[in-house]
């Protein structure tokens, strides 16, 4: 089965794969989880705010992103993304973003939807004791939120958000829709150059599975450790 | 330079000549549709075998459908696609191999059942967890009437356990309807594929995903709907979701 097989395609084409490929990847994945997570929890306080107006905008969103699938979203804010830039900055002609900030800007604003449904249920899963007592000691709304509410909340949620961040991983592959160089997308570059699917897509298939199901071992292991005793 | 909009194209003739832009996405949508519900079906076959095997007490069995889970859960949906569609038909003998490639609608029949192995990993994690959110007198007093492992879980466990999963299986019934769209990069023309044709022919791209948004929202709204209503009728009574 693998006598035709050429391993010196893979070992040739490395360098190429990872500077190039899994840098790209593992930035985008690093900076959309950070972003994702940042705006997923203003959202998640949003929805539970006392403001009715604020909770219907960010349920709406959050529904609305979750609905659609990853690839429509990636195709509508590759072309979106230039004239809202155009909008913003008020310039003639619709701002050429780069595939980079295009593939960051579309990965943050989807991932927040999920990232915002985990903080709510982090947040939710507070007891309603402890920001009673809050206000009581005198703080302020900003106040129980930071100090009380969003470390417990993170770090309760942390497994979750980590488990999530390895599905955003695995979900910037495509971003191979847009022909952008990411890890598959340099994978695919040098299968098509030089007539070996079989062994680069094989040897892609193996280096995600190597990396997510780490990952994911990790995760569980910190799960272990950081699980609060009550 | 603005955009021009002309919410007029979805009337006009599409370049394929099959008919209008609005034919042309219902079309895709007809794709997507169909290939959902192979997905989905091909999803709940495997997903119930290996989620009963990671039940099972032999260590083999829990071992190959935890190892089957783990293939499917850490590699990207688009990878494995690729796997089955360009890698699996060089791998296998050469006369299968050719009859894998000249398959009509090849795109169709890989991109539903690649979808659907890929959800069957998180089916057969959602039934794992129902059968094991069971107290498990229930599986002992199968076994002490005398049923056989097999009549435990086809009369006492998985009855139960289907339906305590209604609600998480609802979700992964959509996430089946999304990821059939990963499906274009075979070349399977569903309905985001279509929509990026018709930008592609007319270039009145806002329109032309506008239109799949609100399709892809009806067809949640569908499911949902679906799906709510058989968790009714199926509801446990007794239970916090029953009558």
């Amino acid at each position: 089965m693998f006598s035709g097989f050429d391993f010196d395609v893979i070992w040739r084409s490395l360098p190429y794969l990872f500077w190039d490929g899994m840098s790209f990847t593992l930035m985008l994945t690093a900076l959309s989880a950070l972003g994702g997570l940042v705006l997923g929890t203003l959202l998640a306080l949003m929805r539970l705010s006392n403001m009715r107006v604020l909770g219907a905008i960010a349920t709406g969103y959050v529904n609305l992103m979750r609905s659609l699938p990853l690839v429509l979203v990636i195709f509508w804010f590759y072309f979106l993304v230039p004239y809202l830039g155009q909008m913003i900055t008020g310039s003639e002609r619709p701002l050429v973003v780069g595939a980079f900030s295009s593939a960051l800007i579309t990965f943050t604003l989807f991932e927040a939807a999920y990232f915002s449904e985990i903080m709510r249920a982090g947040i939710q899963s507070i007891p309603k004791g402890q920001v009673s007592a809050g206000y009581a000691l005198g703080l302020t709304y900003r106040q129980v939120t930071g100090y009380i509410v969003l470390p417990q909340a993170l770090r309760n949620m942390l497994p979750v958000i980590l488990t999530q961040t390895i599905v955003l991983f695995q979900d910037t592959s495509l971003v191979y829709v847009l022909s952008i160089t990411d890890f598959l997308g340099a994978a695919s570059k040098v299968a098509q150059r030089d007539g070996r699917l079989i062994e680069m897509y094989l040897f892609a298939a193996l280096v995600y599975f190597l990396i997510s199901f780490a990952a994911s071992r990790l995760v569980r292991a910190l799960q272990a450790k950081t699980a609060i005793i009550r | 330079m603005t955009y021009n909009w002309n919410w007029g194209i979805f009337w006009e003739m599409s370049p394929e000549a099959t008919g209008t832009y609005l034919d042309m996405l219902l079309m895709g949508l007809r794709w997507t549709i169909a290939t959902a519900l192979l997905a989905w079906v091909v999803a709940l076959f495997f997903g119930s075998i290996v989620g009963v095997m990671r039940t099972l007490p032999g260590r083999t069995v829990s071992i190959i459908a935890s190892a089957y889970v783990e293939f499917f859960r850490n590699i990207p949906l688009l990878v494995q696609l690729f796997l089955w569609y360009f890698v699996l038909p060089e791998l296998l003998p050469k006369t299968a191999g050719m009859w894998l490639k000249q398959l009509p609608n090849a795109p169709f029949w890989t991109g539903a059942i690649g979808v659907g192995l890929y959800m069957s990993a998180r089916i057969a994690e959602q039934l794992r967890a129902g059968i094991k959110s069971l107290p498990r007198g229930q599986a002992m007093a199968g076994t002490a009437l005398g049923l056989t492992t097999v009549q435990t879980y086809r009369y006492v466990l998985l009855p139960m356990a289907f339906r305590i999963i209604m609600p998480p299986l609802t979700s992964e019934a959509l996430n089946t309807v999304k990821n059939t769209s990963v499906a274009l990069t075979i070349g399977l023309m569903e309905l985001t594929a279509r929509a990026r044709a018709m930008q592609e022919f007319s270039f009145q791209v806002f329109e032309a995903f506008t239109a799949a948004t609100i399709l892809y929202l009806l067809l949640n709204a569908v499911v949902v709907f679906g799906m709510r209503r058989l968790e009714k009728s199926i509801a446990v009574p007794g239970y916090i979701a029953g009558k």
